[in-house]
């Protein structure tokens, strides 16, 4: 225990998995800073990692004149900021995905509002 | 050499105790902004009683500052006669 | 007859050390140790308590009297202002916006400081200590009392001001105020002190009130002006108390130097992370500009804070950690807040809107080498957005920093296109922070962090809601059900400047003769 207290200083950490309905998911759109920041969604890990592109992320990024515009085939991933190559056929959870886990995706050729990144 | 700097609201309690900071401390400067007035000196700034007291013709006690000052910076060293500012490198 | 013998004044060193330290005794009846259990616990080794100098020398009388003439003033200013309709002289409705974080975000921190101030003013061995911090506990609750009474005038016309005390404890965006001073005073007495007294209300307070009350008085807001000045020296109490006790501290033992170094790299990087918000109302929210944050750095935190540090320098201490990013991000925090609150406006008890062409172009000559490139492109295309009816609003909740509790809206220092992600592990769990030093101050203490209310975990946690909702009802909002729980009014609280109910009424107020004049 690294903190400096009186007496024993140990509590149950608030954000565990069982506190959730389902596995929190970050996702962060790269070069698309018009979204303030990476959003949080509990996902069920028998979510299929398709099933991204094709339900969840047009309700978060749809709104971006880019999103209409996205190659999924050429999109890149990221995980924990390292290159990362998903199974679209698998679930989040086969893909290895866990609990409070932070993807992103980079869309190449698209760079936001006139350029901007944003 | 930084600066200590003092700023008071800018009213009619303040303006003897800015006469007299100025005239006791030839380096410093003042600048005036909507309701404040900000000193800027070298190193040190000291505020006299006696030199309050000549300007306002009454007898006056140097912690009556409180009621306008609005802040400071650098280490301060008070008694009944004098108020000081000062960086000690 | 006897001839009258003049009694010798002391002097006011000599009175005040009289009245306060003379009045201490070490206990005999319980050893001292238990009766100030908290004052060794940190580490920090205190040999000689009578080398303690007291900053300020105000006996308790001159105290009531000095504090009780500014009362009078202020008051008189607050009366004569409320008397004369003094809110419809401000510069636009938008800049009540700024007083809406103000009372949210700001004023429920003086009252933490009361709270924080009277537990260590009993805490310290050192009676010069305790007088201080008592003091300062009796101040801090002054100023929670006179902004309420500032800003509980404009609370009668504009929304958005009703109910802080309830937001405080669930709104989103005020966990970050909240979650600060809760770290603060559920440290010890010396970690509290170098936080508050020395890290908030030396190196950075200036740069909360100055600027502000400047801002309020180019808005015509002399209310809160007055209230500001008249709040801010008694801060300069509070600075000299922050410095007087660093300098203690590291001049009684060499030991010492590690444990504060550590406690300002934590301290000085949570404060300039809290400042966001401020940054933000600077840029954004004053119709009337003062000066940009950035502008607003460069003189109160690396002139006088840079001054500060090289005369520290002779102790060993080097400038906080973090100084080189916070200076780094003087040209981007205050734009990318903004963004993060026009995204998240529906959730949000306060307004806010895209900048005119004449504040695009204020920014612009701000921020030259980053403005147009970066941030005007966004806002213009808001704009146009907002234009044609489509409002832009983030309707998915974002991924915070477990330390500062910010939306991670924070870019790499050095590349404003990147955000930045730092993450660790610790028993298990994953753990993600906004920038290294929020990240660094988790792994000193995890215990403390892994403790933080996120707002947006605890939403889906399903612990944002009333009780008795039911989420598995049939077109249940969640949304709705948050702001149900937040008590934020919907359509009059949120949601953008444009069409609100604080426009219309003050357009309404004020007429088209254009009643109380731009400075």
């Amino acid at each position: 225990m690294s903190t400096v207290a009186l007496g024993n200083y140990e509590f149950a950490p608030k954000d565990v998995r069982q506190n959730f309905p389902a596995p929190l998911l970050y996702i962060g759109w790269e070069d698309h800073l018009l979204f303030c920041a990476p959003v949080c969604l509990p996902l069920p890990g028998e979510t299929p990692f398709a099933a991204l592109a094709s339900t969840v992320l047009p309700g978060v990024y749809g709104a971006h004149p880019d999103f209409a515009r996205i190659d999924w085939s050429q999109v890149l991933w990221f995980k924990s900021g390292q290159p990362w190559q998903p199974d679209s056929t698998k679930s989040l959870q086969e893909n290895g995905i866990g609990h409070k886990d932070v993807i992103r995706f980079r869309t190449p050729g698209l760079t936001g509002i006139g350029g901007s990144l944003s | 050499m930084s600066n200590v700097f003092i700023a008071f609201q800018s009213n009619e309690d303040s303006r003897p105790i800015i006469e007299a900071i100025l005239a006791d401390n030839p380096h410093a400067v003042s600048v005036h902004s909507p309701g404040l007035i900000k000193i800027d000196a070298p190193d040190e700034l000291c505020i006299k009683r006696a030199t309050i007291e000549e300007i306002i013709g009454r007898r006056y006690d140097l912690q009556e500052i409180h009621v306008s000052l609005v802040t400071l910076s650098g280490y301060i060293d008070e008694d009944d006669d004098q108020f000081t500012l000062s960086w000690k490198h | 007859m006897d001839t009258r013998v003049s009694k010798k004044k002391l002097g006011l060193k000599d009175r005040y050390t009289a009245m306060t330290r003379g009045l201490h005794w070490d206990t005999t009846y319980q050893p001292m140790d238990k009766v100030f259990p908290y004052d060794t616990y940190e580490g920090i080794k205190i040999h000689d308590w009578d080398k303690w100098e007291d900053p300020f020398r105000l006996t308790m009388e001159a105290y009531w009297k000095y504090q009780g003439e500014k009362e009078k003033k202020l008051y008189a200013v607050i009366d004569a202002f409320a008397q004369n309709n003094g809110q419809l002289g401000i510069s636009d409705a938008r800049y009540v916006n700024a007083l809406k974080l103000f009372i949210q975000g700001v004023t429920p921190l003086e009252y933490y400081a009361h709270r924080g101030f009277a537990h260590v003013g009993r805490q310290f061995t050192g009676a010069g200590a305790r007088v201080a911090a008592q003091m300062q506990s009796v101040d801090e609750l002054r100023h929670y009392q006179t902004e309420t009474h500032a800003i509980s005038h404009y609370n009668k016309y504009f929304n958005g001001m009703h109910h802080t005390s309830h937001w405080f404890d669930r709104v989103w965006y005020l966990s970050v105020p909240k979650s600060f001073f809760e770290d603060a005073y559920s440290s010890g007495p010396f970690e509290f002190l170098t936080a508050v007294s020395f890290s908030f209300e030396y190196v950075l307070t200036n740069l909360l009130f100055v600027p502000f009350m400047s801002g309020a008085a180019h808005n015509g807001d002399m209310s809160t002006v007055t209230f500001g000045f008249s709040a801010q020296s008694d801060e300069s109490r509070h600075m000299t108390l922050g410095i007087e006790c660093i300098k203690f501290m590291l001049e009684q033992d060499p030991d010492n130097l590690p444990i504060i170094q550590r406690w300002m790299d934590k301290w000085f990087w949570r404060g300039y992370r809290l400042l966001t918000l401020v940054a933000m109302m600077q840029d954004y929210m004053l119709p009337k500009r003062v000066m940009s944050w950035k502008e607003a750095w460069e003189m109160y935190a690396e002139g006088s804070g840079g001054a500060l540090f090289k005369d520290l320098a002779r102790y060993g201490i080097r400038e906080p950690k973090g100084w080189k990013d916070a200076c780094e991000g003087k040209d981007h925090i205050s734009h990318q807040a903004w963004n993060t609150f026009y995204n998240y406006n529906a959730a949000a008890p306060f307004h806010t809107w895209v900048p005119d062409d004449e504040e695009l172009a204020w920014l612009t000559e701000k921020y030259p080498e980053t403005f147009d490139s970066l941030y005007r492109p966004r806002l213009q295309y808001l704009r146009e957005q907002q234009a044609i009816g489509k409002r832009f609003y983030n309707n998915t909740l974002p991924m915070l920093c477990t330390t500062c509790q910010i939306p991670m809206c924070f870019t790499e220092p050095g590349d404003a296109t990147k955000i930045a992600y730092r993450e660790t592990e610790h028993l298990g769990d994953k753990y993600h922070f906004c920038s290294d030093h929020c990240k660094d101050i988790f792994a000193h203490e995890p215990e403390k962090y892994v403790q933080s209310w996120l707002p947006v975990h605890q939403i889906y946690q399903g612990n944002c809601f009333k009780p008795g909702t039911d989420p598995s009802q049939a077109g249940f909002d969640p949304l709705a059900a948050v702001m149900d729980y937040y008590e934020v009014k919907v359509g009059e609280d949120n949601f953008d400047f444009e069409g609100s109910q604080d426009q219309k009424n003050f357009n309404e107020w004020r007429g088209d003769d254009g009643l109380g004049e731009d400075e």
